[in-house]
C-alpha cells in the first residue's frame, strides 16, 4: 500500500505526537503543530497507536493512492478534490486504486493534515515517525516530501468504515489564547506584564513551526531578558532583547536563553498552529492550578 | 530549589540564574533520581546549566504530586553523581588542514600552537548540557588563556567533528552546521549518529578529556569508521 507525491507543495512533512526523551541531547520534538486536527484525523480512520500523518501548510500536496486506501483530512480547509470531486473534511474517505487527491490552498486555516488507515510507514528514528528537517532526521529521509517520492503506508487488508465524523473547527481571525505566567515572570516590570495581557498582537509572516514571531508592542523589562539556558517546551513565550514576544512551537529547541514571559495552555496551542501571518493573538491569563482543573 | 509551572503540563526545578559546578551536579543528581523513581506519567526531562525541566501528563499525574516527587528528589543532594565519574577520552587531531583557525588563534593570544593543543587537551571537561544542535555539548572548565571572540563572519557550513573555541567556550560540532566558532580540530568520534543505537555519544555530567592525535592516526580512524 503506497502514496505517489505527483506535487508536494511548499511544506509537506511526516509527522507524529513528536520525538521524546531525547531532548536531554538537544534532540528537538518535531511532531504536529496541531494536536487535536491530529487526533481527528487518525481517530477517523481507525488508527489508534499514534500512527504518523502528513502536514501540509498553506498549499496542500497532489497524491496518487497506489493501491485503494481510507483517508481523512482534518485542520485547514484546503478544498480537496478527489479525481475532481469535492472531499469533505472530518470523515473517513475511501479512495481506490489510482485515484488522484488534490489538495489546494487552504481557506481558513493554516495546516492540513491527512492520515490514512494504518498510518504511514517511515522508519520509526528515536521512537518517533516526525520529521525534524533542521537536523534531517526522521520522516521520510529527514526531508519536506518532494514529487515523486512514495510513501508506504502499514494499512492491513482493509478497514471497516465507522460512521464517526466530526463538525469542523472553525478557525477565526482574531484569537485569545490562554497563557500560565512564568516562569520568568520576574525580568519584567508591572507595566510590562500588563502589556502582555492586554495588547493584540499580529502574527508575523516570519513565523514557521520553530516559532511564531509576532509585531506589536514592546514589554517593559526591568533590564535584560538574557538568562542562563532554561528548558523550553511546546508554547513557551520568550522574550528576547527587543522586547516582543516570540511563541516557540512544535520544533522549538530544547533550551534557550531568554526570559519565558509565559506559556500557551496546551488546549490553545492549536488555534496557534491555524494562526495565519497577519491574524492577532490576545493573551489571557490563567493560574497554572485552574489549568490543572481543566483535566 | 524553587518549582515553578511552565505551563499546564510541565514544571521547572530552578537552580538559580547560574553557571556553576555545584548547581549543575544538583540538576543532574535530580534528574537521576527521578529517572530512578520511573515517575508515571513524566514525558520528557531536559537538564540545563540551572534547571530541569520535567514535562509531565496531567491526566496521569497531578501538579501536586509532581512537586511532592521532584522536592523529595532533590533532597538526595549531589552525592550521586560524584560516585562515578565518566570521563570520556576524545580523540582529537589538531592544527593544519584540520583545525584551521590553530595559527590565527595562536597570533591572537600570543601562545605557541603546541601550548594552545597542551592547555586545550591538559583540562578535563564537564559537559553542563546539551542544545542548540542533536548531540552538541555545552562545556565548561575552559582554560581563559585560550579564550578567543567568535569570528566576525561566520562560516557557512562546519563538517561534523570540528573542534572549535568560541568565547570562554570549546565543543565539537556533533553535524555539519554554520558557525561562527574558530575550529583547532577535528575529532574521528561521532558524537551524533541517528543510526546507532545511542544517537549521542554524551550526557549531562559526563567529562571529556581531549587526547592529541596525529593525522595518520585520525585518518586510520575515519577509515574504520570513527572510534565510536
Amino acid at each position: 500500500m503506497s502514496v505517489l507525491v505527483k506535487t508536494p507543495g511548499p511544506l509537506t512533512t511526516v509527522q507524529d505526537e513528536g520525538r521524546f526523551f531525547y531532548q536531554s541531547s538537544g534532540i528537538r520534538p518535531s511532531g504536529v503543530m496541531d494536536g487535536a486536527a491530529y487526533e481527528a484525523a487518525n481517530a477517523l480512520v481507525g488508527n489508534v497507536k499514534g500512527e504518523a500523518v502528513l502536514e501540509m501548510t498553506f498549499l496542500g500536496a497532489t497524491l496518487e493512492f497506489q493501491s485503494a486506501a481510507w483517508f481523512a483530512l482534518t485542520g485547514a480547509d484546503m478544498q480537496a478534490k478527489l479525481d475532481g470531486v469535492p472531499v469533505e473534511r472530518y470523515r473517513a474517505v475511501r479512495a481506490e486504486a489510482g485515484q488522484t487527491l488534490a489538495v489546494g490552498m487552504a481557506a481558513t486555516g493554516c495546516r492540513g493534515y491527512l492520515a490514512v488507515w494504518g498510518g504511514f510507514d517511515v522508519p520509526l528514528v528515536m521512537g518517533s515517525r516526525s520529521t525534524d528537517v533542521s537536523a534531517k532526521l526522521g520522516g521520510f529521509e529527514g526531508r519536506a516530501l518532494k514529487a515523486g517520492d512514495v510513501l508506504p503506508t502499514l494499512a492491513a487488508d482493509d478497514w471497516t468504515p465507522t460512521d464517526l465524523c466530526y463538525e469542523p473547527p472553525v478557525y477565526e481571525s482574531e484569537i485569545t489564547v490562554r497563557v500560565v505566567p512564568g516562569p520568568q515572570e520576574e525580568y519584567f516590570t508591572a507595566a510590562g506584564v500588563d502589556t502582555f495581557f492586554s495588547a493584540a498582537y499580529e502574527i508575523s509572516p516570519n513565523s514557521d513551526r520553530m516559532g511564531l514571531r509576532l509585531d506589536g508592542p514592546e514589554i517593559e523589562r526591568i533590564s535584560g531578558t538574557d538568562i542562563v539556558s532554561d528548558g523550553i517546551v511546546f508554547g513557551s513565550i520568550q522574550v528576547p532583547s527587543g522586547g516582543v514576544p516570540i511563541i516557540l512551537m512544535a520544533d522549538h529547541q530544547t533550551a534557550g536563553g531568554y526570559a519565558k514571559i509565559g506559556t500557551v495552555l496546551s488546549f490553545d496551542l492549536p488555534k496557534l498552529a491555524q494562526a495565519r501571518p497577519g491574524d492577532v493573538v490576545r493573551f489571557e491569563k490563567i493560574s497554572a492550578e485552574d489549568a490543572q482543573k481543566l483535566y | 530549589m524553587r518549582i515553578v509551572p511552565a505551563g499546564d503540563r510541565a514544571l521547572v526545578a530552578d537552580f538559580g540564574n547560574v553557571i556553576s559546578e555545584d548547581v549543575n551536579r544538583k540538576v543532574n543528581a535530580l534528574k537521576k533520581s527521578l529517572l530512578a523513581e520511573k515517575a508515571a506519567g513524566v514525558r520528557e526531562m531536559i537538564p540545563t546549566y540551572r534547571s530541569l525541566l520535567v514535562e509531565y501528563d496531567p491526566a496521569v499525574i497531578s501538579m501536586q504530586e509532581l512537586s511532592r516527587r521532584i522536592e523529595a528528589a532533590s533532597l538526595g543532594g549531589a552525592q550521586a553523581e560524584a560516585e562515578k565519574k565518566r570521563v570520556l577520552e576524545i580523540p582529537c587531531c589538531y592544527g593544519g588542514q584540520y583545525g584551521e583557525d590553530l595559527a590565527g588563534l595562536s597570533e591572537l593570544t600570543g601562545l605557541s600552537e603546541k601550548e594552545i593543543i597542551d592547555i586545550h587537551a591538559g583540562t578535563e571537561y564537564r559537559v553542563y548540557m546539551l542544545g542548540f544542535l542533536p548531540g552538541f555539548v555545552y562545556l565548561g572548565g575552559m582554560d581563559e588563556r585560550i579564550a578567543a571572540p567568535r569570528l566576525k563572519s561566520p562560516r557557512v557550513s562546519i563538517p561534523a567533528g570540528s573542534v572549535g573555541i568560541g568565547g570562554s567556550q570549546t565543543g565539537v560540532y556533533p553535524m555539519a552546521s554554520p558557525g561562527g566558532w574558530r575550529l583547532i580540530g577535528m575529532t574521528p568520534v561521532s558524537f551524533y549518529d541517528p543510526n546507532r543505537g545511542k544517537p549521542v555519544l554524551c550526557e549531562a555530567g559526563d567529562y571529556i578529556r581531549f587526547v592529541p592525535i596525529p593525522p595518520e592516526e585520525y585518518e586510520r580512524q575515519i577509515k574504520e569508521g570513527g572510534a565510536s
